[in-house]
């Protein structure tokens, strides 16, 4: 069960924090009306989205489930962990969340500026902001805990971290570029790619040696990897200097 | 309908970020259930070969960025 909370509480920390950055970014500009009613409208969807959706995962068969979970859960986490190497070995920029809001808040000033209707293209951007993320961490809950019985435990650690950030972020009022978030992605990335493997093989048919145990073995070999990726690809790029 | 887009583009670039790496891990899966379906006695092997193919296509992807 620990390995699936806190998957869930560190993707969905991330997650969280990209989705304050942006509605931080937009109440700055706009206030806090035209962010915090598009942020709600974009949780009222997220939510709408879960009732109508949650139920069917029931009717599914759980190998069928399994695999389509596992598939699309290798797609994203092995995405985060191909990022994150890159991001390690100084091959792409760093994610900076200071940034992200500067550059966010400069866009709706541009916007403002020229006069455009502003509050209710900042209320899309902040409600934008909460469904695409709030999607991922639902995306996450389910992959992490669908199929097992984990999803309230789960949907326990999503919901702490979201509540964490918006706990500290509405207290700061500033987005928070101190979360690590590339040591964050790391981490995730490799939870994610392990669980990932894990789902896909259980959908095939592959009996696990070990059975869940195998997970924290997968998340072994993908650190190991990983790290010699870094590695190798910083050395490369480092030669690669003029 | 251009916002649904936008947010439909949005939601694809969640898993398909980089197209060949997509489609790397993709044909793993692919291999893995072939392997799975014509080796049914040796049901760890499609494990194995998921494993070692998504270890290979992260370490290949990673080291093509640098060359």
């Amino acid at each position: 069960m620990a390995p699936a909370v806190s998957a869930a509480f560190l993707s969905s920390l991330v997650e969280a924090v990209e989705a304050l950055t942006i509605v931080l970014a937009v109440a700055s500009v706009r206030g806090w009306r035209p962010a915090g009613l598009g942020a709600l409208a974009g949780l009222a969807s997220l939510g709408l989205i879960v009732l109508a959706l949650g139920p069917l995962l029931d009717r599914v068969p759980l190998h069928a489930l399994q695999l389509v979970i596992g598939v699309l859960l290798l797609l994203f986490g092995m995405r985060w962990l191909r990022k994150a190497i890159l991001r390690a070995a100084g091959v792409i920029p760093l994610h900076d969340e200071e940034l992200a809001f500067a550059t966010g808040t400069a866009a709706l000033r541009e916007q403002a500026h020229h006069g455009t209707r502003l509050d209710w293209l900042a209320g899309l951007a902040a409600y934008k902001a909460m469904l695409l993320e709030g999607l991922e961490v639902v995306f996450v809950v389910i992959a992490v805990g669908a199929g097992r019985g984990l999803l309230l435990p789960a949907s326990v650690g999503a919901l702490a971290a979201c509540a964490l950030v918006a706990a500290v972020g509405f207290a700061v009022r500033r987005p928070l570029a101190r979360v690590p978030e590339n040591t964050l992605k790391f981490t995730v990335g490799i939870m994610l790619s392990s669980f990932g493997v894990f789902w896909t093989g259980e959908g095939l048919g592959v009996p696990w040696p070990g059975a869940d145990l195998a997970i924290l073995g997968f998340a072994a070999l993908f650190l190991v990897a990983a790290v010699a990726a870094v590695t190798l690809v910083r050395s490369r790029a480092i030669e690669a200097l003029p | 309908m251009k916002t649904l887009i936008n947010i439909f583009r949005e939601l694809a670039g969640l898993f398909i970020d980089d197209g060949l790496f997509a489609l790397a891990i993709s044909v793993v899966v692919v291999l893995a259930a072939i392997v799975a379906a014509i080796a049914p006695a040796v049901p760890i092997a499609a494990g194995v070969v998921l494993l070692v193919g998504c270890l290979g296509v992260l370490l290949g992807n990673v080291t093509w960025e640098t060359v």
